[in-house]
């Protein structure tokens, strides 16, 4: 499979001059090892489907937020799935769909990155970035139309602009430009509500983590294939901050902190609409007016 | 009319070597030198583009000498190698010396078959978990491979720099003492094309590692941190371990002794 130099050295396709894209170069030299081909149909069902990826601009960069639950029919498959990723210094990708041509894509799209940037001693600029995420979901368009869709959302710090951007994707390769935020994924409808209400400009960076956390929440909340934050094992959703001075995975105490305020507050209102019940429908408003302002 | 001329494969060789030798010496020399947190390289290079020592996998660095178009062509099939390779297998598998090996042979191949050697010299390392697990590995226009401890030195004047380097050099060391260590020693021998002004009156100073012929050793290093490229392979760095120093970080290492 893999065509490993002997006798003669470094093939002479190593040495042509051209390209400086991974996954052209693999795709003559290599082609098996590239995610592809045919698979049957039967298969198709049991597949695993990953989920809720939100993502918003805040005043100096992006934050994108994913839960943890892989789904495969009614069964969850995976309670610690990570579907967000670092793509470079500058960018991360989320995905939904199906998980394992998913995580492919993901990895030759960070490996495309990398090999670009010692090729050419530079980085991609971010549309670069972007329109070369589409060029490679097109080369799954074969599985897509099978069934095996994965539809990412991509994230970056333009460095030429000084801001975070979002770009979403259609399975065909089509490259859409989001502006404040975005979601893709089975809870997305719900979370892009919570989005709607929630974000507003001039957040930072520690705001708009805490809105991702609570977008997802909601979608946790109505969607049956997305998981919210589990405190008893310790599972929070993966948040990835982008800006100028790079990517930031957020930690998982932080997020231990953010998802108790949301929790909090929800049980607050919770408790406050329980109490309103008992008392009476009229009262109830009331109450639960006092105890938000 | 024309009588094929018989040349002897000894004669054949020395002339290729000779030539590829020649073309080598040309240019200016790299060193490499480990230090307690990593491996340093260095290289006198006025270009901000154009650059000798590049990275190519998550913990192995290359640096080159010689001819520009032939050793960029086998850094970007290096590169090639190395990501087809972890992406295969798993990033764990790329190792400095498959890629040594495989400059090898190319290196051979081009030396003997074609009709001209490629006039190059490549460094490939590897930074490993200790000092101990560095791999430094000097391939060289004939194909010969020659693993080194600590110390590299490759280009015009490269035996005298090594020595030179050597007989300073020890395990443990930090990296400004390496670098001043590096600078210095590139500055003794700069190769006979330099354009710097030769120091009048050239006390030998004894120094059993005068470099060039004009080896000034008492005097600071001639070259400015402006025309040096230097880059290092940081051991405890996650992921990727190449980092290039700019201007701004150098001066102050090269500022002085901070031992």
């Amino acid at each position: 499979m893999f065509p490993a130099p002997r006798g003669a050295g470094l093939p002479p396709a190593y040495r042509a001059a051209g390209t400086s894209s991974f996954w052209e170069f693999a795709a003559t030299q290599a082609p098996a090892v590239l995610p592809g081909g045919d698979l049957a149909r039967e298969a198709l069902a049991s597949v695993p489907h990953a989920t809720t990826i939100v993502a918003l601009t805040f005043d100096g960069g992006v934050v994108i937020a994913g839960d943890r639950r892989a789904t495969s029919g009614s069964m969850i498959a995976h309670h610690e799935i990570e579907k967000v990723f670092e793509a470079d210094r500058y960018s991360a990708v989320g995905i939904a769909g199906s998980a394992g041509i998913a995580l492919e894509l993901v990895r030759l799209f960070q490996l495309e990155l990398e090999h670009y940037e010692k090729i050419e001693g530079t980085l991609l600029s971010l549309d670069g970035k972007a329109n070369r995420l589409g060029t490679m979901l097109r080369g799954n368009l074969g599985l897509a139309m099978q069934g095996l869709a994965v539809v990412p959302l991509f994230v970056g710090y333009d460095l030429a602009r000084g801001a975070g951007r979002i770009f979403s994707y259609d399975v065909t390769g089509g490259r859409y430009e989001e502006h404040e935020h975005h979601s893709i994924g089975s809870g997305a409808v719900f979370a892009r509500g919570a989005l709607k209400k929630l974000w507003r400009s001039g957040l930072d960076a520690e705001g708009a983590v805490a809105v991702a956390v609570e977008s997802l929440v909601d979608a946790a909340e109505d969607d049956s294939a997305t998981g919210g934050p589990d405190a008893l094992r310790g599972i929070w959703p993966i948040v990835t901050v982008v800006s100028g001075s790079g990517l930031r995975r957020v930690t998982d105490d932080e997020l231990r902190t953010v998802a108790e305020r949301v929790d909090s507050e929800r049980g607050r209102r919770a408790r406050a609409h329980r109490a309103a019940r008992a008392a009476g429908s009229t009262v109830g408003l009331v109450a639960e007016g006092e105890d938000r302002s | 009319m024309t009588m094929p001329f018989y040349v002897s494969p000894e004669q054949l060789m020395k002339d290729r070597a000779d030539f590829a030798r020649k073309g080598i010496a040309r240019g200016r020399s790299v060193v490499a030198l480990g230090f307690a947190d990593g491996i340093a390289f260095a290289t006198e290079n006025p270009s901000r583009a154009l650059h000798k020592v590049s990275e190519i996998y998550d913990r192995i660095a290359f640096a080159a000498v010689g001819k520009y178009n032939e050793f960029e062509n086998l850094r970007v099939a290096g590169i090639r190698y190395a990501d087809l390779r972890g992406y295969s297998y798993d990033r764990a598998d790329v190792t400095a010396r498959g890629l040594a090996n495989a400059y090898a042979q190319t290196l051979g191949t081009a030396f003997t078959t074609e009709s001209k050697p490629l006039e190059v010299e490549l460094l490939v390392a590897e930074v490993g978990v200790d000092q101990d697990a560095d791999q430094l590995y000097r391939i060289s226009y004939d194909g010969s491979v020659a693993e080194e401890r600590g110390v590299v030195a490759m280009g015009g004047s490269s035996e005298a720099l090594a020595t030179g380097l050597r007989a300073v050099w020890r395990p443990g060391l930090d990296l400004a003492t390496v670098l001043q260590m590096a600078c210095e020693a590139l500055g003794e021998a700069q190769p006979r094309t330099t354009e710097q002004p030769e120091p009048a009156a050239a006390p030998a100073g004894g120094a059993a590692h005068a470099a060039a012929t004009a080896g000034d050793v008492g005097t600071r290093p001639s070259i400015a941190p402006e025309r040096l490229e230097v880059a290092i392979l940081e051991r405890h760095r996650h992921h990727r371990a190449f980092r290039r120093l700019t201007v701004a970080e150098l001066a102050p290492l090269l500022g002085g002794p901070t031992a």
